[in-house]
């Protein structure tokens, strides 16, 4: 703990607990036990909200001027200083402009699915440790809450897409649905593996397992971490997997025909599901508030809060590297190499977990050792399935970028009639 | 069960599942009964939090909300030729007839039966003890489920599949 | 106010008649399963309901048991829209009137 002296004192900020706890404390002090319960609810909202809220703006602005800076340009910079006011104005805009309704649409779904969207999005923070003690809702199924609420966003996806009436928004939905059908076994698979080695399925007890061994999961686990990050990424619908809103072949997918607030709720329920993500990656693999004792001297939710960014900047880093992918590759993708994975890893897990506890050996030197064999196996079953799957190497029927045309990278063009 | 808050829930969760039931059965949109289901499904899983199932809870929403429902739509979603009415056959009136028939026979039990009541708080944490129940006592049943789990995905597989395939 | 284990019962039997009367009386296929999910459902709300309030040697019984019932009907619900797929492949409709013939 850091600054013992400040021990469970309000103002003591490494713990913002502390600081809710003295609220409801004075609020108990009415002896009203149901006022109580509602305000314990309402800080832990507010509290929520207080992250997501200028994050929200905030992420805006990062992934705008970061996606400038990879395709060589300055982003947003008329706005206030360095385009930092571009999020407000970009907000005041899509409020001021006209809602449309496809008139043939239905009319009472398309209403109801933006608002609705918005459900899993916000209700999966209800279970992200943010520090110690700082979870709004400890349960203990957190992990599978997640990912039950997480699976919602098909729903309102379709709800979208079917309602506009509108070819191209039914075959984005449709996309989604199928995609996401897809991505979600591999993420369930991943996470079992997680649950397996912590005997927890709590966020917090996750989190306090990797702070008790002095350990992150993504070492001891480095494969689940890869298959889990690129599966959530997918479901996120950005722009590796965007296939559900992809302008060159579907206009905007589910919401082509949504307009002013009800298309900024679905941008910014996106970006809520993309923090979120990133929020869970951070927990789970990468020890939440736990830093190796530099919690001792930081607040542990800022070790958090940076993390999580950390997160959300791979994802824009993904984005702006990697071209959208087909349908029928995503699929490919999912069933046939990260579904194989996320089993391998699975079966591995609980070899290692069973050899642990039945041998009773100790955990320093365990953990290191499963570490290293993970990491690996993680390697070679990567690179050799990667092979296997020709990966690596351009097929027959690939369109290869030829010499004539522009710049290409080397290996690309190797072995093919044509190439240089 | 006392205590205001769950008494409120229970009235809530209770009525949305059946009012949402009862919309099945009303809409004659196909797609919005379906989404009615949806409304029934998660009051139901509010329903399981209530008894304190919350992991049974959560895998309800995981499973039907988030997969079954998905499955009706997209059925609806591959049968674009066939009609979208969610109307009632010439059967409805004998149909009502059975339902009401049985809802109350089994009230009727209900109320008169002296059940051999518990007492006492609900379970604390079902995850753990599930898991030690389903590979303990019911670990034959367990496996026998995955059989069929299996069973069944092969199955839906070549039904659906077409000849030339 | 007390909630008891009738309340559960009750509101487990009404989903059930909802359920059943959906199944006997609804023309469209699809319309058709989803009462057969309902009255999984209220089933699983029975056992659970059991679970919480009856005296028993493991009262965790009845969740587990409701686990089998989830499981169980998600093999079933993929195979009932699986046929109903195949049925309009045949026939171009899901209408339960239609499919009178039992060989064509």
């Amino acid at each position: 703990m850091p600054f013992p002296f400040l021990k469970g004192a309000w103002y003591n900020i490494s713990d913002l607990s502390n600081l809710s706890r003295a609220l409801l404390g004075w609020v108990d002090g009415w002896g009203n036990d149901t006022v109580a319960y509602i305000a314990a609810g309402l800080i832990g909202v507010l509290a929520t909200m207080a992250f997501l809220v200028p994050s929200q703006l905030g992420v805006v602005w990062i992934e705008r001027r970061v996606i400038g800076r990879f395709q060589i340009r300055r982003g947003p910079n008329r706005v206030g200083p360095y385009g930092l006011l571009q999020p407000i104005a970009d907000a005041l805009k899509v409020m001021l402009k006209e809602a449309l309704t496809p008139p043939a649409g239905d009319k009472w779904v398309f209403w109801a699915a933006p608002i609705l969207m918005f459900i899993p999005a916000i209700g999966v923070y209800a279970v992200i440790p943010w520090g110690k003690n700082m979870a709004m809702a400890d349960l203990n199924i957190g992990l599978l809450y997640f990912v039950a609420l997480s699976s919602l966003t098909t729903i309102f996806v379709f709800m979208a897409g079917w309602s506009s009436n509108n070819k191209y928004s039914l075959f984005g939905a449709m996309r989604v649905v199928a995609m996401m059908i897809s991505y979600e076994v591999p993420v369930v698979v991943t996470l079992l593996g997680v649950s397996l080695f912590t005997g927890s399925l709590s966020l917090s007890g996750i989190v306090q397992w990797q702070a008790d061994y002095h350990v992150w999961l993504v070492l001891l686990q480095p494969m689940a971490f890869i298959v889990y990050y690129i599966a959530s990424t997918a479901e996120l619908n950005r722009t590796p997997a965007d296939i559900a809103e992809a302008e060159s072949e579907i206009v905007a997918g589910y919401h082509t025909e949504y307009s002013g607030m009800k298309f900024s709720l679905f941008y910014a329920a996106e970006y809520t599901n993309a923090l979120a993500i990133s929020a869970l990656v951070a927990a789970v693999y990468f020890g939440g508030w736990y830093m190796w004792g530099l919690e001792q001297w930081v607040p542990g939710w800022l070790i958090f809060i940076g993390k999580l960014y950390f997160f959300f900047l791979v994802l824009i880093w993904l984005r702006g590297t990697l071209p959208r992918l087909r349908v029928d590759q995503l699929m490919a993708f999912a069933w046939k190499f990260l579904l194989p994975l996320s089993l391998v890893n699975v079966f591995v897990v609980g070899l290692e977990v069973l050899l642990w506890h039945e041998n009773g050996w100790s955990a320093g030197v365990t953990l290191p050792a499963f570490a290293v064999v993970n990491l690996a196996l993680t390697v070679a079953l990567v690179y050799t399935y990667a092979r296997a799957f020709g990966y690596d190497r351009p097929r027959a029927g690939d369109i290869v970028l030829r010499s004539e045309i522009g710049f290409v990278p080397g290996p690309a063009t190797e072995g093919l009639p044509g190439g240089t | 069960m006392d205590g205001t808050g769950i008494v409120i829930a229970f009235w809530v969760f209770a009525a949305m599942t059946v009012g949402a039931a009862l919309l099945v059965v009303a809409l004659r949109n196909l797609f919005h009964a379906a989404l009615a289901l949806i409304v029934a499904f998660a009051g139901m899983a509010g329903l399981f939090v209530t008894l304190s199932a919350d992991f049974l809870a959560v895998g309800q929403v995981l499973i039907y909300v988030g997969a079954i429902s998905i499955l009706v739509i997209f059925a609806l979603m591959l049968t674009p030729l066939a009609g979208r009415h969610n109307g009632e056959s010439r059967y409805a009136l004998p149909a009502g007839g059975a339902a009401a028939g049985l809802a109350a026979v089994v009230i009727y039990a209900v109320l008169n039966v002296d059940w051999p009541l518990r007492g006492g708080e609900g379970f604390d944490e079902t995850a753990a003890l599930l898991g030690e129940a389903l590979l303990d006592t019911w670990v034959l049943p367990f496996e026998v489920v995955s059989v069929l789990l299996l069973a069944a995905m092969i199955g839906a597989i070549v039904l659906v599949r077409g000849d030339g395939e | 106010m007390t909630i008891g284990i009738e309340h559960y019962l009750i509101v487990s039997a009404v989903l059930f008649a909802i359920g059943l009367f959906i199944v006997l009386a609804k023309r469209n296929l699809i319309g058709a399963l989803m009462g057969v999910e309902l009255m999984l459902n209220a089933v699983n709300l029975t056992f659970i309901a059991f679970a919480r309030f009856t005296e028993s040697a493991q009262p965790i019984a009845g969740q587990v048991f409701a686990v089998f019932v989830i499981t169980v009907a998600a093999g079933e619900a993929a195979l009932a829209l699986g046929l109903a797929v195949a049925v309009y492949r045949t026939r171009a409709s899901i209408d339960a009137e239609d499919m009178s013939t039992l060989k064509w």
